[in-house]
């Protein structure tokens, strides 16, 4: 690889991944859900609109979630899969899906852990198989690349720096 | 690793400003922040110390545009330049689309420079990227400072070229900043691509969005 690939996905592919993160906060009676790619950039976001900068948001997430990722390392471990920031209302829960993305979890006290843990494990399941797909599909895997989009648009480039 | 979202119409890209500690790295988005309106960025992350030294990063997502009713939209980084954060600086490079080399001009400098270039060729090299191949541009930056090294001696040390081998590519390429100068070209027999360089007083924000687009129109031109 001379340089970080590009993915892409298509309105089905968000939509799908929509209906799938919903029936998860139905059932875990959290409030909100995000998926982040691992190099920070926010892919979905479904349930209560949070009141953050959810961009900001999540390049910590990815940054949190490769920083544990070393440490698991460090100690023996392969990976965390998971992570949890409990607070004294608010609470988060994060798990890895298809080693690609980062499904974030905001609940409260409506709901407990251990059913957000329980739900979760069966939507990362899903979700695996949502982007196993999706990859598959594209031909290359994950790296996919997204060359041609803005084929024939240098003069657009251009002009859009002056 | 670009992402495109053809449900909202968005294509996010990953730039990572990188070099020696306190180089101007946080300065360069610093100005950016101060100068793109406030519609077309988002808030500024910074993880520092509480000497204001970058800790973790530095984040500042900027709009540029629409091109091909396509959102450009880019995630700037900036890394901690401190040799001691080594670890922590190889994570923010993952997935990255561009790079920006921020040098410290000051002769005194140098050393550190050169040991921060190295360290970047280290890192990218981990995660399988080639920088001769991904859009990289050097920023020259504290040029108004009296013990600033001439700029031929900042491209001798940390912008020497690297041989071409692929006949394909063995051609003259005109650099994308300097108008007259080229980015591929023969040298002593040897074909030789160079790295795009700017000068910049970041402080002052001199040069500072010339770098910006320099590096971005790169990216978005490997797209094209």
């Amino acid at each position: 690889m001379t340089g970080a690939a590009s993915w892409s996905f298509s309105e089905s592919d968000f939509k799908q991944i929509q209906t799938q993160l919903q029936a998860f906060l139905r059932e875990a009676n959290a409030r909100c859900a995000l998926l982040v790619d691992r190099t920070g950039q926010l892919v979905a976001t479904v349930g209560e609109t949070p009141a953050f900068d959810p961009m900001a948001f999540a390049s910590l997430t990815a940054a949190d979630f490769s920083a544990n990722d070393q440490l698991a390392k460090m100690i023996g471990e392969a990976e965390f899969a998971s992570l949890v920031h409990q607070g004294e209302k608010e609470s988060m829960f994060l798990a890895d899906v298809a080693k690609r993305l980062i499904l974030v979890v905001l609940f409260d006290q409506r709901t407990t852990l251990g059913l957000v843990k329980l739900k979760g494990k069966t939507a990362v399941e899903q979700l695996n198989k949502i982007f196993a797909a999706m990859f598959n599909r594209v031909g290359a895997g994950p790296a996919a690349p997204a060359k041609g989009l803005l084929e024939g648009a240098e003069d657009e480039i251009d002009k859009l720096f002056g | 690793m670009s992402m495109i979202n053809y449900a909202s119409r968005e294509i996010n890209c990953k730039l990572v400003y990188y070099g020696p500690g306190l180089g101007g790295k946080t300065t360069n988005l610093e100005h950016i922040y101060s100068k793109v309106a406030p519609n077309s960025r988002g808030k500024m992350i910074s993880l520092a110390t509480e000497t204001e030294r970058t800790l973790f990063f530095d984040f500042l997502p900027v709009d540029l545009g629409t091109i091909r009713g396509f959102k450009t939209r880019f995630h700037l980084y900036t890394v901690p330049g401190q040799v001691y954060y080594n670890a922590s600086r190889k994570l923010i490079l993952k997935g990255v689309d561009g790079l920006v080399f921020v040098a410290d001009s000051q002769i005194e400098r140098m050393e550190a420079n050169v040991e921060s270039m190295q360290n970047l060729y280290d890192n990218v090299a981990e995660y399988g990227y080639d920088l001769t191949k991904i859009p990289f541009v050097i920023q020259y930056n504290k040029r108004d400072l009296p013990n600033a090294a001439p700029v031929k001696d900042l491209q001798a040390s940390l912008n020497p070229g690297w041989p071409i081998e692929d006949p394909a590519l063995q051609k003259p390429v005109p650099d994308p900043v300097h108008p007259g100068q080229m980015a591929v070209s023969l040298v002593s027999g040897q074909w030789t691509g160079r790295a795009p360089y700017t000068e910049a007083v970041a402080i002052r924000g001199d040069g500072v969005f010339d770098t910006l687009k320099a590096v971005s129109k790169m990216v978005l031109k490997t797209l094209s």
